[in-house]
C-alpha cells in the first residue's frame, strides 16, 4: 500500500498506508489527520481538504480541472501547489507522497 | 457494562453524519470514558448526498459512501451498535434504553436523530407504501431498492421537484428511463429558491427530456391488476400518469419524538442554545433534528444540511468536554444536477431585491437576494468563484449595490471593502 506523509504547519508528521483508489482526502479523513476535514464528502463543494503537495508528486497526478481551480478559491493561503486532496486519487506511483498542510481550513 | 463505565459515557443516538463526526471528534477533545454510538439503521455513518446522485447512478458502493471505515472508529475506541433504536430516555437515571432491551447510562447524551422522509398525506397511503415499485429516498437502503428497478426504458415517476427529486430526474434521464416530477406548488425548488432559478431547471429538465408538471397534485394511486404494484399515478385535476416506479421526494421531517417523550423543549426540531446543548444540560442535539439559535441570522432555524450538521457536531464534541464552543455560521447547501453546480449560501426569506448577474442561457449565473442594501442570500449556478465570494457578502455584512452586482464588467472581488 503506497505510503503519504501528512506534514502539519508545526512540522509535525503522520505517514499513513492508502488504499489505491480511494482520495488522499478520505484517507486523511480514515486516519484522522487534523487539517483535512473533507466535509462535502468529496464533490468539489468545500475546500476544506486543501493542502499543498510537493512538486516532487506534482507530475505523477493528473493537474486540477477547472472546477477544482475554481474552488480552490474558497482556500486560504493558496499556492502554487495547492491542491483539493479530494480530487488526488491514490495510485501505486504516489508512494511516498508528501502533503503538507495549510495553517487554517477555509 | 459496569456502574463505572456509566459514570464517565457519551452516548449518541443516531448514526448519521452529526453522529458519525460527533463521535471521533468527543475523542479528538479529549473525552477518556466510553464513547457509544447507537443507530437504526444497518449501516455505519454515511454520505446522504449522493444517494441522489453517484450512488442511485451506480457510480459508487455502499462502502465508498461510509464517512469512516470500522477501523477509524476503532481507533478511537467508539463503540457502534447499529439496526438498534433508541426507545427511551430516562433523564433522572441517566439511562437510554434500546429496542434490543438493553440499558446505557450516561455521562453526557447526543441526540443526532435526524429525520425521515416525509409520507404522503393521503388516505391508504399505509397500503401503497407497501408496494414494491413504490419508494421514499432517505437511507442507503431505500436507494438500494431503487437501483435494482432503475431500468432503461422503465417510466418513472417522482412526486416532489425539490432538490431530491430533480436530482433523482438529472440521473434516470441520463440512464434512459422515461421520467415524470410531479410538483404539487405552481414551480419547483419553490421552498427555496427565487421563481427565475425555478424557470431556469424547469427549462433544463424539459431540454433534457424531464417531463416537468407543476400544478400537480397526486390524489390517488392505481394499482396494478396483481395488487402488488402501482400502475400509475392520478392527480387532483384527473390527470393520469402510467408508472414502472414511483419515487417520492416531499421534504423532511424531524425526528424529536424520542426527545419530546424525555420532557425535552421541542418546537419544529429539538430546542438548543449556542453550544448545541438542549434544555437538559447534559443532553446535546446536533444535525437535522435540531432547532438552534444562529446568531449572524439573528434568528432560530432548523436546518436540513451536512456542513450544518458536521459543525453542530464539532460543537457539540467540543462542549461537552467542557471547551464551550458556539456554533455561528451562514448557512450554505449544494445541488449537482446535469453538468450544472448549484451552490447556495445564506436564507434568503424576506428578501426586497433580486438581481441576476449573467444569462441564465449560457448556464453560468448568479442570482442574490438583497435586503436593505446587504446580500442574505445568493445562488450561483456553475460560478464557484462568485459563490465563494458571496459567503463574504453574506457573513460579513458587507453592504452592496443591485446594479453592481448585476454588472458583469465590475469584478465581484471589487465589490469588497478596498482593504481586501
Amino acid at each position: 500500500m503506497p505510503l503519504i506523509r501528512f506534514i502539519q504547519p508545526d512540522g509535525n508528521e503522520a505517514a499513513v498506508s492508502a488504499n489505491v483508489g480511494d482520495s488522499v482526502m478520505q484517507t486523511a479523513v480514515n486516519n484522522q489527520i487534523p487539517g483535512i476535514l473533507g466535509d462535502c464528502g468529496g464533490s468539489c463543494s468545500c475546500a476544506t481538504c486543501h493542502a499543498y503537495v510537493d512538486e516532487a508528486w506534482s507530475g505523477h497526478m493528473p493537474t486540477a480541472e477547472s472546477y477544482e481551480v475554481d474552488m480552490l478559491t474558497c482556500a486560504m493561503d493558496v499556492r502554487e501547489n495547492s491542491r483539493l486532496t479530494c480530487q488526488i486519487f491514490v495510485t501505486p506511483e504516489l508512494d511516498g507522497l508528501v502533503v503538507r498542510l495549510p495553517g487554517s481550513t477555509t | 457494562m459496569t456502574a463505572e463505565d456509566a459514570e464517565n459515557t457519551a452516548l449518541i443516538v443516531g448514526a448519521g453524519h452529526a453522529a458519525g463526526e460527533c463521535a471521533t471528534a468527543i475523542r479528538e477533545q479529549g473525552w477518556t470514558g466510553r464513547i457509544v454510538m447507537v443507530g437504526e439503521e444497518s449501516h455505519l455513518p454515511y454520505q446522504r448526498p449522493p444517494l441522489s446522485k453517484a450512488f442511485l447512478s451506480g457510480e459508487s458502493t455502499a462502502e465508498q459512501l461510509y464517512l469512516k471505515p470500522l477501523s477509524t472508529y476503532d481507533k478511537a475506541r467508539v463503540e457502534f451498535i447499529p439496526s438498534t433504536r433508541a426507545e427511551r430516555i430516562d433523564r433522572n437515571a441517566k439511562r437510554v434504553t434500546l429496542s434490543n432491551g438493553s440499558e446505557i447510562g450516561y455521562t453526557k447524551l447526543v441526540l443526532a436523530t435526524g429525520g425521515r422522509a416525509r409520507r404522503l398525506k393521503l388516505p391508504g397511503i399505509e397500503a401503497v407504501e407497501k408496494l414494491q415499485n413504490f419508494h421514499y429516498l432517505r437511507t442507503l437502503d431505500h436507494v438500494t431498492h431503487i437501483r435494482n428497478q432503475f431500468h432503461t426504458g422503465s417510466r418513472l415517476v417522482i412526486i416532489g421537484g425539490g432538490y431530491v427529486g430533480l436530482e433523482v430526474a438529472a440521473v434516470a434521464v441520463k440512464r434512459g428511463l422515461h421520467v415524470t416530477v410531479l410538483e404539487a406548488l405552481p414551480r419547483v425548488l419553490a421552498r427555496v429558491t427565487a421563481p427565475e432559478l425555478s424557470t431556469f431547471y424547469e427549462k433544463v429538465h424539459r431540454e433534457a427530456g424531464v417531463d416537468v408538471r407543476t400544478n400537480a397534485i397526486v390524489s390517488e394511486f392505481e394499482l396494478d391488476a396483481s395488487g402488488d404494484a402501482v400502475a400509475a399515478v392520478r392527480c387532483a385535476d384527473g390527470t393520469r400518469v402510467a408508472a414502472d416506479l414511483v419515487i417520492v421526494g416531499v421534504g423532511l421531517e424531524p425526528a424529536t419524538e424520542l426527545a419530546e417523550a424525555a420532557g425535552l423543549a421541542v418546537d419544529n426540531g429539538i430546542v438548543v442554545d449556542e453550544h448545541t446543548r438542549t434544555s437538559d444540560p447534559d443532553i446535546f442535539a446536533v444535525g437535522d433534528c435540531t432547532n438552534h439559535p444562529n446568531p449572524s441570522l439573528g434568528r432560530r432555524l432548523r436546518l436540513e444540511s451536512v456542513p450544518n450538521a458536521l459543525e453542530q457536531a464539532r460543537t457539540a464534541a467540543a462542549s461537552l468536554c467542557g471547551k464551550e464552543r458556539v456554533y455561528n455560521s451562514v448557512p450554505w447547501f449544494w445541488s449537482d444536477q446535469y453538468d450544472l453546480k448549484l451552490k447556495m449560501v445564506g436564507l434568503s426569506q424576506g428578501y426586497d431585491e433580486f438581481v441576476l448577474r449573467g444569462d441564465p442561457e449560457t448556464r453560468s449565473f448568479s442570482a442574490f437576494y438583497l435586503k436593505d442594501g446587504f446580500m442574505l442570500a445568493a445562488d450561483t449556478v456553475s460560478r464557484v468563484p462568485e459563490f465563494v465570494l458571496a459567503k463574504r457578502f453574506v457573513a460579513e455584512k458587507i453592504p452592496v449595490r443591485a446594479a453592481d452586482l448585476a454588472d458583469e464588467s465590475i469584478p465581484l472581488k471589487n465589490l469588497l471593502p478596498q482593504s481586501n
